[in-house]
């Protein structure tokens, strides 16, 4: 089997496939390499560590678009195994790229709306690899009114590369589909919680993303532009997506110390592919925590708190005048 | 998202420089000569082809306010490079010389004045200022004066042109659109009029929030409309778009505007859909014949 693998992944996998035949030659010989596989251990989690504290915002843009990272649907399926997929916009058409629909989450109903990229050639296809046209930004909006008419939380997970740019999202009005799923959004009498999972892109991903907390994991990327668009643009260089990267400060702890996130999901070390049943089980206890907060308050606050919470976001300086 | 990419610098520099006297315009419709002072007389329309050029923000408020009534709002809010963003230049630095250029502290003009007697809210988007991209600033301004008409009950009107959110402040620049679709929410909230004005061009993160939330939507003639620019959409899908794609008219025909309005009918214009929808507007903000 082959694995997809980042090329900082590399050393790692290199120390893992050591261990493995260490453990296959103990198990073949009758010989004792019982402290050899300790000390090999002990390197492989070193490694590891010191791998993944050190990444740079390109490397982790790289991670957060990692193959093998779990999807919207692989954490749907641990969160709420029973969840119901519900589809279209009742407008046009299904909207293919987001998964919605209920699920219960330990006891508690909740409306689960994902951005799936989709894990092979075909689902990928299907998926258009996780770039929404209008309809399915629409189909989300209508299940959250759903929710809303039956006073059950939101729970988005979002990982899209943005809003696809084609010309018949242009022609169904993709800008307005953004921009009425942000009104409507910040008027909901429901919680709203967002999670970015993987690659937060821009306006495709906000569209999903105005919540009462905006949550991201540990190795997930949030940005205004991809640090490839970036580079194009603003130093007319592809190749300068790491400088780019750099300059965005796109990373899950770049936005909570500029206090646009509200929390970190931490992941198992290496990343959420490399143990999604754990990442899964990581977020359920966040959700759990804060699903249970947020339940405490009545609709006006729940909207008062999240219309405060985007009216102030950004710094900006001022003179103040004397009347 | 911002994807504008001005290869020229823009045509207006703001009303305190204008073009100077005696010069003649190259008009980007049909190539005809136009005498500056006669262009700028015509806010800058083609007498010839009737192509609407870019109007700098300060010309756009004295397009739609009665003379001598406009009070400027939050003309001293400014950018914060909390990034301490770099590119090919440092942010601060294109701040300063868009400053300079353009001679507006950022890409937006907020204020209030009388339209044809009503009293209105009204922010204009200055292009010359870094493409009239939305950051902090921006945002800020338009919430502001979202709020401003809210407690004052009289209409906010947003004249946007500009190529989309500003990268330079990365997800801040993002979060603006959140921003002002919160406070277009708490316009709809205290039924007060909204009127969204879409001049050449908007693009990106502007068209995808509050731009695209009128009560009433507006564009100007073949102004450009949308979400992901062309050369975006071209580079994806590998073939040419099809001619007035992306248009004011394509939009329309699509169901994304109300009406397209001349710029010489837009006051007008405005004025008579304010008088429809003005139920919520009290006295002291009626034209005083009313
Ligand atoms: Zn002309």
């Amino acid at each position: 089997m082959t694995i997809a693998f980042l090329d900082f992944e590399k050393r790692i996998l290199e120390l893992e496939n050591k261990l493995d035949e260490l453990r296959s030659l103990s198990k073949l010989q009758d010989a004792d390499f019982s402290s050899e596989i300790r000390k090999m251990r002990k390197k492989l989690k070193q490694v590891k560590m010191e791998t993944f504290s050190r990444l740079s915002r390109w490397q982790k843009t790289q991670l957060a678009r990692h193959p093998a990272r779990p999807y919207a649907i692989d954490y749907i399926k641990e969160l709420a195994p029973d969840f119901v997929e519900l589809q279209g916009d009742r407008l046009f058409g299904v909207g293919p790229s987001i998964v919605a629909g209920f699920g219960t989450m330990e006891s508690r109903s909740v409306m689960f709306i994902g951005i799936q990229k989709g894990r092979d050639i075909k689902e990928k296809m299907y998926r258009n690899f996780g770039m929404p046209h209008p309809e399915g930004y629409r189909k989300a909006l209508r299940l959250m009114k759903l929710a809303e008419k039956f006073s059950k939380p939101v729970v988005t997970l979002l990982d899209t590369p943005g809003a696809y740019p084609g010309i018949g999202a242009e022609e169904r009005g993709q800008a307005e589909a953004v921009a009425r799923n942000l009104m409507e959004m910040a008027a909901l009498r429901v919680p709203i919680v967002c999670v970015i999972t993987g690659e937060g892109g821009s306006g495709g991903a906000l569209a999903l993303g105005v919540g009462n907390r905006v949550l991201m994991f540990e190795h997930s990327v949030y940005s205004v532009i991809s640090p490839e668009g970036c580079a194009a643009i603003l130093w007319k260089d592809q190749s300068k997506v790491e400088e780019a990267a750099e300059a965005l400060a796109l990373t899950s702890r770049d936005l909570l110390e500029n206090k646009i996130i509200d929390e970190i999901v931490r992941e198992p070390v290496g990343g959420a592919h490399r143990n999604p049943m754990l990442a899964a089980h990581v977020l359920k206890r966040v959700l759990r925590r804060t699903l249970g907060e947020l339940s405490a308050l009545s609709p006006e606050e729940i909207v008062g708190q999240r219309r405060k919470k985007f009216r102030d976001m950004g710094v900006f300086f001022e003179q103040l005048q004397e009347k | 998202m911002t994807w504008y990419n001005r290869a020229k610098p823009p045509l207006g520099k703001g009303e305190k420089r204008g073009v100077p006297e005696g010069l003649f315009i190259k008009c980007e419709g049909c190539g005809e000569m136009i005498y500056a002072g006669e262009f700028e007389a015509a806010w800058r329309v083609c007498k010839k082809c009737g192509k609407h050029h870019i109007l700098p923000g300060r010309r756009r408020i004295g397009l739609l306010l009665d003379e001598g009534t406009f009070v400027e709002s939050d003309a001293s809010v400014q950018a914060v490079d909390v990034l301490k963003f770099r590119d090919t230049k440092r942010y601060r630095d294109r701040i300063k010389a868009a400053q300079k250029e353009s001679g507006e502290a950022d890409a937006i003009i907020c204020g209030s004045g009388r339209l044809n007697g009503w009293e209105v809210e009204l922010a204009a988007f200055e292009f010359g200022f870094m493409g009239g991209s939305m950051g902090v600033v921006v945002g800020e301004k338009i919430a502001r004066a979202g709020e401003r008409a809210v407690v004052r009950k009289c209409p906010l009107i947003i004249v946007s042109c500009s190529g989309g959110a500003r990268m330079q402040e990365g997800t801040f620049s993002l979060m603006q659109m959140a921003k002002t679709a919160v406070v277009i929410e708490e316009m709809r909230d205290a039924k007060l009029p909204y009127i969204s004005v879409l001049a050449h061009p908007t693009a990106g993160g502007v068209t995808a929030s509050f731009a695209m939330l009128g009560d009433v939507i507006i564009a100007e003639p073949d102004a450009l409309i949308c979400f992901a620019g062309p050369r975006v959409i071209e580079q994806t899908i590998r073939q040419k778009l099809p001619e007035g794609f992306q248009r004011s008219e394509f939009l329309l025909e699509h169901g994304f505007v109300d009406l397209i309005s001349k710029r010489s009918d837009l006051k007008k214009n405005i004025a008579a859909l304010i008088g429809h929808m003005s139920a919520n507007i009290p006295p002291e903000n009626r034209p005083p014949q009313q």
